[in-house]
């Protein structure tokens, strides 16, 4: 069994306990916020669909930077899950920030914000990521030059973050801090769970798609035994680690 | 800006309910598009694979030898296509 299908399914119920209690957590326990009212409540989603998926792009970087020392294909394959995973979280992170922004600010969306911005920014970077390989045919070219592309923005991530955190002039509230946050008890409970479960939900996705993948690879290598080299048809241009 | 936040009131919850929801239906859409992409993948995949290693068992206890490029099933032979973009 690969080493990637082990545990699935021990990590798949972990998620949906996790996520069905924090759920139970957002709409049954948690108190409502005394600024916000019930708008707060899309903090629960939309944060830990933020941090995920900005976790999960330093990922990349790192499986990125492990694919570049040892030359294994499966670090490939790790980081680009890793970073697909995180664009569709960012994109599930941005919407939710867009609805919130639009209750809570009456605007869609803040140019002047740095915050909103810079996520943006690292999102629209990272959308770059699967154009790159499809530009490259060749299997380890395209392994190597993505690699250096996801340490290289993996690396930008982090440094990102805390230039916007030392900058003066936001209005994006801040709850979260060295000395745990100014989140009563409640809230910070139920922030945390939703947190745990978001990062599992990306651990659970992430590992189904490198099964699916390494699926994919096993069928090929399959059909190669079979019928020959010359009747399993190349890949050709693909975004994909094969 | 901050003025902006400042003057942010809470809203009632008729108003905010439905932002609230769209918040959380946005999220469970895109997982749930999502896993069901993986698990049509997924499917095919083991579908494929379970065919493929039952015509390997076959071969393997008739004692036939390597594949030669005559028989080429159809789905193979097909003309190249511009690779998914995954």
């Amino acid at each position: 069994m690969s080493t990637h299908v082990r545990h699935l399914r021990g990590l798949t119920i972990a998620t949906a306990v996790t996520v069905t209690a924090a759920l139970i957590l957002v709409f049954f326990y948690a108190p409502l916020d005394a600024e916000q009212g019930f708008v707060q409540k899309i903090f629960y989603i939309h944060v830990p669909l933020a941090i995920v998926s900005l976790v999960g792009y330093c990922l990349g970087g790192v499986f990125g930077l492990m694919y570049l020392r040892t030359g294994k294909r499966v670090w490939d394959m790790r980081s680009y899950c890793a970073i697909h995973m995180s664009l569709i979280f960012s994109v599930g992170g941005i919407i939710a920030g867009s609805i919130w922004a639009k209750a809570s600010w009456g605007h869609w969306w803040v140019w002047s914000e740095p915050t909103l911005v810079s996520y943006l920014i690292v999102i629209l970077l990272f959308c770059t990521y699967q154009p790159l390989r499809f530009s490259i045919e060749d299997p380890e070219r395209q392994a190597r030059y993505a690699a250096v592309f996801a340490v290289v923005c993996g690396a930008f991530v982090p440094i990102n973050f805390i230039v916007v955190r030392l900058s003066a002039e936001y209005v994006h509230p801040r709850v979260l801090n060295l000395e745990g946050g100014n989140l009563p008890g409640p809230m910070k409970l139920t922030f945390y769970v939703s947190l745990l479960g978001i990062a599992l939900l990306f651990a659970t996705l992430m590992k189904y798609e490198m099964a699916a993948k390494e699926m994919r690879i096993e069928t090929r290598r399959l059909r190669r035994t079979l019928l020959g080299d010359d009747a399993v048809r190349p890949l050709g241009r693909t975004a994909s680690p094969s | 800006m901050i003025a902006l936040f400042a003057e942010a009131p809470a809203l009632p919850l008729h108003t905010a309910g439905p932002y609230v929801a769209a918040a959380y239906i946005v999220f469970l859409l895109i997982v749930l598009i999502y896993v069901a992409l993986m698990a049509r993948k997924l499917l095919t995949n083991s579908r494929d694979l379970r065919d493929l290693r039952a015509q390997l068992e076959e071969r393997e206890h008739t004692g036939a030898g390597p594949a030669g490029p005559a028989p080429v099933p159809e789905r193979i032979a097909e003309p190249l296509e511009p690779a998914a973009h995954e």
